[in-house]
């Protein structure tokens, strides 16, 4: 998975050996963030998967029981079986929308925007400022009943007088494309950055028409910022219950609203089963996805 | 006619390009006209009218300036600590050749390819496993953050790191330059706009998080929490002059860091 790494400049590995030091240096470089990254992130999921098969009966005041309960998993992925079909879809919907907002984004600031460029990148990162929550907020006064863009849609002929936007999966898969959008325009438009543009000269001197240079040398290209980029929106999105809580209705919960909501209820066992059913199928569907890429497309 | 099609078909692709960034902006619009809304009651969102009593009374609404304070203070204190070890850490893989390297690289990826649910969940499960579930609280929401930070900033030197000539090292070291000389006189000042670029993403993670924070924060509220809190009972305006300021303070740090990395890139060419 290590090519995927969403480098501004895909892992294009060291340079040559010898401009490369040997020797204990590097380790000890490595260590501070490595034990860091071991005793608050691996050690964690370890926990996680541990806690997930305590015997449920167990509580947060009174202990749990390890048990090797694995149980949890059957019971905790049929209570909430819509919840994750949900979310996978739902995330998967605005990654989606991301590529096609996104691709002529990246494009248009790593080629068009001249001097520019700068300027609009800003404009992407921007937003992240605002805060997330704000901004969602934001989302829920613009998709609001009372508000200009739903009133527009509602005196529109095609559209029913009593649309409704928001507490709508419509609203949800929204702002899930709308946060995650940045997180999919910066490594494309990093691997868009750095293409050689001879190729597409080569391209049009050899009789290949824009559109056919696009699809035959830009596209694949650009085909590990598009995966990188996929990967940072879909993850997230699957694991997100901001927009879902701030723009949806109870018939748009995902499964990060259940999980929360389990936690806060001090049910860790099903809480945890349900993290780490959650984690397992990403990393399934990441794998997939990338082995695909890897062996069609980029190439 | 001729003329106006073709037009439109060169630059369709930057039309459909600006459209987007105004879609992307749009939100930020929202909140700094909600800045100055003066609503006409404690539960609606809707504007008004105009005015600059958020601005004055910005502090009012309970606990959010502590808040906020609380926010900036982890926020701050995770971005050094993420950005010191990201950048050793960075250093290590694109200056030194070690074994395990591409297991370090999967380790590095891994918590960003995490969703923050899960590891909110399994830091809140190592923390009560551990018995801090009443001990909560500033510490623990500041581990977290170093957390999911470090890879984000190992990615981003990195890139600039692999960008870079290592003959520029090198020459330095051909020039009786010691180690410690080369790196604080060569290697750093040309890797800094990384490490800027680093520092930046990671407060701005760091401010923003909800998700993982929320569980492992015990008592204390920071400022995503309280806008979330908010918004069931009611959310104050005085959330978007915050939004506002920050927007601000973040477009005058990345024009003023533009502008002199351009100045050094014009001074080394």
């Amino acid at each position: 998975m290590a090519h995927v790494v969403p480098t501004d400049v895909p892992d294009t590995g060291p340079p040559a050996p010898e401009q490369q030091r040997r020797g204990l240096a590097g380790y000890l470089l490595l260590t501070p963030g490595s034990l860091w990254l071991a005793l608050f992130f691996l050690v964690p999921t370890v926990t996680l998967v541990a806690t997930s098969l305590y015997d449920p009966a167990g509580s947060l005041e009174l202990g749990y029981e390890m048990t090797g309960h694995i149980q949890n998993y059957p019971d905790a992925i049929a209570d909430f079986w819509p919840q994750i079909q949900r979310s996978l879809v739902y995330a998967l919907i605005a990654t989606v929308v991301c590529i096609v907002l996104g691709y002529p984004l990246a494009y248009a600031i790593a080629f068009k925007a001249g001097r520019f460029k700068t300027i609009l990148l800003v404009a992407v990162i921007a937003p992240f400022f605002t805060s997330f929550l704000v901004r969602t907020l934001a989302w829920q006064y613009l998709l609001g009943d009372t508000e200009w863009f739903v009133s527009f849609l509602r005196w529109l002929p095609f559209t029913g007088a009593d649309l409704q936007l928001i507490n709508t999966p419509f609203a949800v898969v929204a702002g899930l494309s709308y946060n995650f959008l940045p997180f999919f325009v910066l490594p494309l438009y990093a691997s868009l950055e750095k293409m050689d543009h001879r190729l597409l000269e080569a391209a049009s001197d050899l009789y290949a028409s824009p559109a056919r240079g696009f699809l035959k040398v830009t596209l694949p290209l650009s085909m590990p910022g598009v995966v990188a980029g996929t990967l940072l929106t879909f993850i997230p999105a699957a694991g997100d219950y901001i927009n879902a809580e701030l723009l949806g209705s109870p018939n748009t919960r995902m499964v990060g609203n259940e999980i929360q909501d389990l936690f806060y209820a001090g049910d860790y066992p099903t809480a945890s089963a349900l993290s780490v059913a959650l984690m397992v199928t990403i990393v399934v569907m990441v794998a997939v996805y990338v082995w695909r890429a890897g062996t069609d497309e980029l190439v | 006619m001729r003329a106006v099609t073709d037009w439109i078909a060169r630059h369709l692709v930057l039309m459909i390009g600006l459209l987007v960034l105004l879609y992307m902006l749009t939100p930020v619009f929202v909140v700094v006209l909600m800045s100055f809304n003066q609503p006409a009651g404690r539960n609606t969102y809707t504007f008004d009218g105009f005015t600059l009593d958020n601005w004055t009374s910005l502090c009012e609404p309970y606990q959010l300036c502590s808040s906020v304070r609380l926010s900036l203070e982890i926020g701050l204190l995770a971005t050094v600590i993420a950005t010191l070890l990201g950048t050793l850490m960075a250093f290590a893989m694109v200056r030194h050749r070690f074994r395990g390297r591409g297991a370090a690289n999967v380790f590095i990826f891994l918590p960003m390819a995490t969703p923050e649910i899960v590891m909110g969940s399994s830091l809140l499960a190592l923390f009560v496993n551990a018995g801090l579930a009443g001990k909560l609280g500033f510490w623990t929401i500041f581990v977290a953050h170093v957390m999911f930070c470090l890879s984000f900033v190992v990615v981003t030197v990195k890139a600039r790191l692999a960008g870079m000539d290592p003959r520029l090292e090198q020459a330095a070291a051909d020039l009786y330059a010691n180690e410690w000389q080369t790196f604080w006189r060569v290697s750093f000042p040309l890797v800094f706009p990384g490490i800027l670029a680093a520092a930046l993403l990671s407060f701005s993670l760091s401010f923003d998080d909800f998700i993982i924070t929320n569980l492992n924060a015990g008592q204390q509220v920071t400022f995503p929490m309280f806008v979330w809190g908010a918004n069931t009972k009611g959310i104050p305006m005085q959330i978007n002059v915050i939004g506002t300021i920050m927007f601000a303070i973040a477009l005058v740090v990345v024009v003023v860091g533009e502008f002199g990395s351009r100045r050094r890139s014009r001074a080394l060419a």
